[in-house]
Formats: C-alpha cells, structure tokens, sequence
C-alpha cells in the first residue's frame, strides 16, 4: 500500500520528480567534481614541484646545529664553512644522474662609496661543469632563480662576460641610482675595485638589497678563497612514502633491505643522505619554500572551490525546496484526506519522504558520475592531468546529498505538519 | 449516557459565530439528518465532530471524552478508531483503485486486509468494480466506494457530509438506501444536508440557522426501508 502510494506520486509528478532528481544531480556533480579536485590536485600539484623542482640545501654541520639552536639564520656563516673542492662530488653520488642543478653560496658584505654596507652573494652563473663521468652541465643562479624578474640589462654569463660582472637586485639599484651598464665600487675587507653591473632583478624579498657576483669574486673580497656557506641542489626525486619518511627521521632505525631500497630510491632524503657521505661536514635537507608558495594558492584553489561546492549545495537545497514544497501543494488534497482517515503526522510524510529520497539517489548518483566527468574535464583543462577518484568520495557526497535533501524538505514537511483536513476537504 | 453529547459548543472565526451555543445529543444507533442553509455552520459542526477541529468553546463528548481537550495527536487516534468519514467531493485517491482505497483506510487504521476491503465493496454493491479507478467510476459509484471505506473499520458514527451533494437522482436513492441498511445494522448516522427528502429519511432532524440550532424535527414516519 505505501509502496503503491509512493509509485503512484513518482509516475504521476514524473516531471517535478525529474526536475528534483535534475536539481539534486546538478548539486551533486559539482560536489563531486570539486572535491574530488581538491582531494587529488593537491597530492598532485606537490608530486610534481617535488619531482622537478625538489630543492635541497647543504649547510656546514655547525652552522645547522646553530641555527637550530638559536634560530638565527646566517649569524655563523663566518666560523664554519663548506670546501669549494668538494662540489663536484655531488654529481658522484648514486643519485648523481637525479641532481639537475647546483650552485655554491658564498655570503659576505662590502662597503659602498657612501660608506653603507651591502650584503655581497657569490655563486655560479651558468657555470660549466666537465664531469669525470663525461657529464657537461651549465649550473648555477641562471636556473635555481629562473623566477628572478630582469628589469635592466641580463643575467650574469660566465663564459662570455668579465670576472667583475655584478647584478645588483632593484631596491640596492634605487637606493644607489645605478642601473645596468654602471661601474660599482665595493670595499671588501680584503679586496676592493670597480665592478660592472651586467643586470638589475626583482627577487621579491631581501635579495633585492644584495650584490651577486661570480664565486670567486666574491671569495677574494673577504678572503674567503675555497670556502662556501651553503650549496642549493636541484634534484628529481620520488615522492615520500612511509619507508622514506621513517628514514629522513633516523636512517639507523632501518633494517638491512630496508636501507638498501631507501638508498636505492630516489627519495629527497637520501639523496640528502648521499650528499652529506660526499660533503664534509655537511648537512644536507629538503626544502619546501618553492612547494608551500605554491602550495599557498593550491589552498586557496581549494576554498574557492570548496566554497563553490557549498554555493552549489545550498543552490539545490532552495531548488529542491521549491519542487518538494511545490509537489506537497499540488496534492495537498490527498494529504489532507490521508490525514482526515486517520494518518499520524509522519505516516503522512513517509511516503513523500521516501518519494524525495528514491529521486535523490537516481539523482545523486546521476551526479556523481557527471562530477567525475567533470573532474576529468577541470583536471585536464586546468592542471593538465587527470584526476584520480577517491573512494572516500562516496560516502561523502552521499551525505551531503541527503543533508541537502532533507534540508530541502523542511519547508514542505512543515506545510504537511501544519495542513488541515477541514480546509482541504472542505474549503472552509 | 449518550454517545455524542455537545454542550454550548461555541465557534468563533473573528466576530463570526460559526457555532452559536450548540447543544445536541446523538444516541447509539440513532440516525440524525442535520439541515440549514449554506453558511449556517453544518461542516463547522461535523469537522468537530469528526475530529478534525477544536470548538472555541463547550464540551464535545463522544463516549464520555471530551475532545474538545484532547491533542491532536489523540484527536488522529479517535478519528481513526470512532469515525467514518464520507464527504460531498468523494476524495478518493485517484491513482489507487476503488479496492485499494478502501484498503488506504485500513492501512492508516490498522493492516490492510483485501478480503475484508473486498467484503464491503460487495456491500456497497461495487464488487465488480473493485479493479477500476476513481475517474473510470460515476459519481454515485465513487460515492459508494466512500461509504465502503467510512465503515471498512467499524467506526461508531458515520459522518457525511451532503453526501448527495454532487449526486442525481437515482445514485442519491442507491446512497440512501445504503445509510438504510448501514442505520438497520445499527450504525450511528449523522448526516448533513441540503434535501429535505434525503434529510425526512432519518430519525430526527436538526436545523441551524446562523450557528444556533433552530429546531427539532422528529420524523413520526420514520420507517427505515430495512428495518429487522
Ligand atoms: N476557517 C474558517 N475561517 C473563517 N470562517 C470560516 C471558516 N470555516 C467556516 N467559516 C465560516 O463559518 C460559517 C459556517 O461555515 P460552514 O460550517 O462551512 O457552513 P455550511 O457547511 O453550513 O455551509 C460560514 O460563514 C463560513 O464562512
Ligand atoms: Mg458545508
């Protein structure tokens, strides 16, 4: 009988019933679509800066101890220093075939003509390597910094400009009033002369104040000759999975095979691992500057379409709330007259409820296969790879899809609640 | 004591009196017509009666309950236990069958039981009838499915209101002759009305006018067509 009762309405309002089922499938597949989007974009997002854009930094033993301890960053750099000689060893490693990109740091300071200090960076810029292993690589700034924004002249080049080329980054350049193609003198504690300026950059953070210079230079200013401070590392490796997290923490705690896959593995942290084996005294870690910038506007990516998916839950649950309210007005007659026989309250609402929840489902699950095109869709379109789809979806978006339904449904339940056999049978 | 009893049952709509001062006894087994005007307060008086509304004031007591205190939940519970319901627009549900609908009261009320539902279409005559729907039946046969379903669960009162309202002729002697057989198996029968020949076929006859009960009319000549 209330099955008979529940056919009966869906065949005979077929047309809103498709409408609450459309309404229902269109909220569902946006739910859908967009969180499977943020569930899976993220992973994604982050495997990819970590396979090709990992940055590991090497510091001395002591200086990462310090910083550690005292959180000041640079504050040692003039007592410990990593050996200029040992830089080639990076590419000897077993990874060696994963390092992309290197460059050495040398961090010193030199005074101007106007007797303020300036913050002096030496480095590589496209420096060529000849390996043992036959290898040639131009290393160096030109593409660990290859955000660096040129406003004047060019990047420092090597091989075809003079040792005393500089650049300088913009806020040094305004406060001085130089400019690309202008001579600089710098007064270092053990050197000084009259540098050009090969190109003006805009780092967006403290580099702007700084001068950077060939390695060398920057070495003799201070007498520093064959001492670094820090080494960045570019590196390709695999993402971390659990094996590769218990090691970076103690790669001790490992177990015979357990070591020799990890160490097999391109994992960041044994890479790092390797690098310190090859590099005295060193400490080598992953950093994930690059990763959480980025990883910053994935999050809000995220909110927005998290809140869109909200938008589009609340946009059904009005729309569903107008076709229900509307459906329960239509027969309110027959409401009134199952109520006038005798019906509770809530066997009057069962049938209807029931209605709404067997159009919810064919509509949710409508939806959900149309989200999981149009995830397909947006992960092409937008982060050019597909999506993966979470099973932990599921459950959600059931949920979310009753939540709305039911929401939806208050406003009619209460017409029910409140509809009077009398004025409906008798019209007063 | 009386199985209906209502005592200065008043209903007020604004300054409108509905009901004005009703008083009125129903015994067990009696068959009441109730007659006035249009507007004089006939479904006002039957809607509280059946349950289905609350006087604004008086006692309405139907086997010693005052109803006009219950809550409504009680009220759905008395409704479906005491009341047979039969109205003027038949109200049937038109996508069930005449069978199924009948069935629909007994659902709400207890199980449906189709040899039972089956056994008072028979009584109403429409045995045959049972498979159709509502818009394939006339008027005097959903009528008829309407009175099956009122007694399908043995109420104590039938309550129709101008039952024969939308009914020619002969349909409104087929109904009547049903109230006949229903009052002869002693069924009590309140029954609104415009007609004076369907209203001069019951025991007693009630008259409001403007809410108050106007007067009393016992029909000497009251037979009953199918009297034991
Ligand atoms: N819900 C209501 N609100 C206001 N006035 C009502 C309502 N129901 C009935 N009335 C008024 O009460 C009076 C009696 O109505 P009713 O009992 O339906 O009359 P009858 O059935 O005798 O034609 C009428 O004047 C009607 O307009
Ligand atoms: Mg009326």
């Amino acid at each position: 009988m209330f099955l008979r009762m529940v056919r009966g309405t869906l065949f005979r309002q077929w047309k809103k019933m498709l409408m609450i089922a459309f309404t229902i499938a269109l909220g569902a597949s946006l739910c859908t679509a967009m969180l499977s989007v943020v569930l899976d974009v993220k992973d994604k997002v982050n495997q990819e800066l970590k396979a090709y854009g990992a940055n590991i930094t090497v510091v001395p033993k002591q200086a990462s101890i310090l910083n550690d301890l005292y959180e000041v960053e640079g504050q040692s750099a003039g007592t410990v220093y990593l050996k200029e000689d040992e830089l080639g060893n990076i590419k000897t490693i077993f990874w060696a075939f994963n390092i992309v990109d290197f460059a050495p740091f040398v961090n010193t300071e030199a005074i101007l003509d106007d007797g303020s200090s300036v913050a002096v960076t030496g480095s590589w810029f496209h420096h060529h390597l000849s390996l043992p292993t036959g290898e040639e690589l131009d290393a160096g700034m030109n593409s660990l910094r290859s955000w660096w924004d040129i406003t004047a002249g060019e990047w420092i080049d090597e091989a075809s400009m003079e040792e005393t080329a500089v650049m300088i980054g913009d806020a040094l350049a305004e406060r001085t009033g130089l400019s690309a193609g202008d001579t600089i003198h710098l007064k270092g504690t053990e050197k000084e002369g009259n540098y050009w300026i090969a190109g003006v950059f805009n780092a967006g953070g403290d580099e702007d104040q700084q001068i950077f210079m060939q390695l060398n230079e920057a070495q003799a200013l201070s007498g520093l000759d064959g001492c670094v401070n820090s080494i960045e590392v570019s590196a390709l490796t695999t993402p971390d999975n659990e094996l590769a997290v218990k090691a970076a923490r103690d790669p001790s705690s490992l177990t015979i095979a357990q070591y020799e896959t990890w160490y097999c593995t391109a994992y960041v942290s044994s890479i790092c691992y390797q690098i310190q084996e090859v590099i005295t005294d060193s400490v080598a870690s992953a950093v994930r500057q690059v990763a959480d910038s980025e990883g910053a506007i994935l999050d809000k990516t995220q909110l927005l379409m998290i809140l869109i998916t909200i938008l589009a839950l609340v946009g059904s649950a009005l729309g569903i709330c107008n076709l229900v309210t509307a459906s329960v007005m239509e027969r309110s007659r027959e409401l009134g007259l199952v109520k006038a026989l005798g019906a509770y309250n809530r066997s009057v609402m069962s049938p209807v409820l029931t209605e709404i929840l067997i159009t919810a489902v064919v509509g949710g699950v409508a939806g959900f296969f149309a989200g999981i095109g149009f995830a397909q869709i947006i992960g092409h379109s937008v982060f050019n790879s597909s999506i993966a789809i979470r099973p932990m979806l599921i459950p959600i978006v059931t949920i979310l899809v009753l939540l709305v339904t039911f929401a939806g449904c208050i406003p009619a339940f209460r017409t029910i609640l409140k509809l009077e056999p009398t004025v409906v049978l008798h019209g007063g | 004591m009386s199985l209906l009893e209502l005592k200065h049952v008043y209903k007020i709509y604004g300054d409108l009196h509905a009901l004005d001062d009703v008083n009125l006894k129903v015994e067990k087994g009696e068959w009441v017509s109730i007659m006035g005007p249009s507007g004089s307060g006939k479904s006002t008086m039957m809607n509280i009666i059946g349950c289905m509304d609350k006087p604004s004031k008086g006692e309405v007591l139907l086997d010693g309950v005052d109803i006009a205190k219950e809550s409504s939940k009680n009220l759905t519970l008395i409704r479906r236990d005491k009341i047979g319901l039969i109205f003027q627009q038949f109200h049937l549900v038109n996508y069930l069958s005449a069978l199924e609908n009948v069935m629909l009261a007994q659902y709400y009320h207890s199980v449906p039981d189709k040899e039972e539902a089956m056994q008072a279409l028979e009584r109403v005559g429409l045995a045959d009838r049972a498979r159709h729907l509502p818009s394939q039946l006339s008027g005097g046969e959903q009528q008829r499915v309407c009175v099956a379903r009122a007694l399908i669960n043995y109420p104590e009162i039938i309550l129709a209101d101008e039952p024969t309202g939308n009914l020619d002729d002969k349909n409104e002697e087929i109904v009547v002759d049903l109230f006949h057989k229903l009052h002869a198996e002693g069924t009590t029968l309140i029954v609104v009305t415009h007609d004076p020949e369907v209203a001069e076929v019951a025991q007693r006859t009630v008259v409001l006018r403007h809410g108050k009960l106007e007067r009393e009319v016992i029909n000497e000549n009251f037979t009953g067509t199918f009297q034991h």
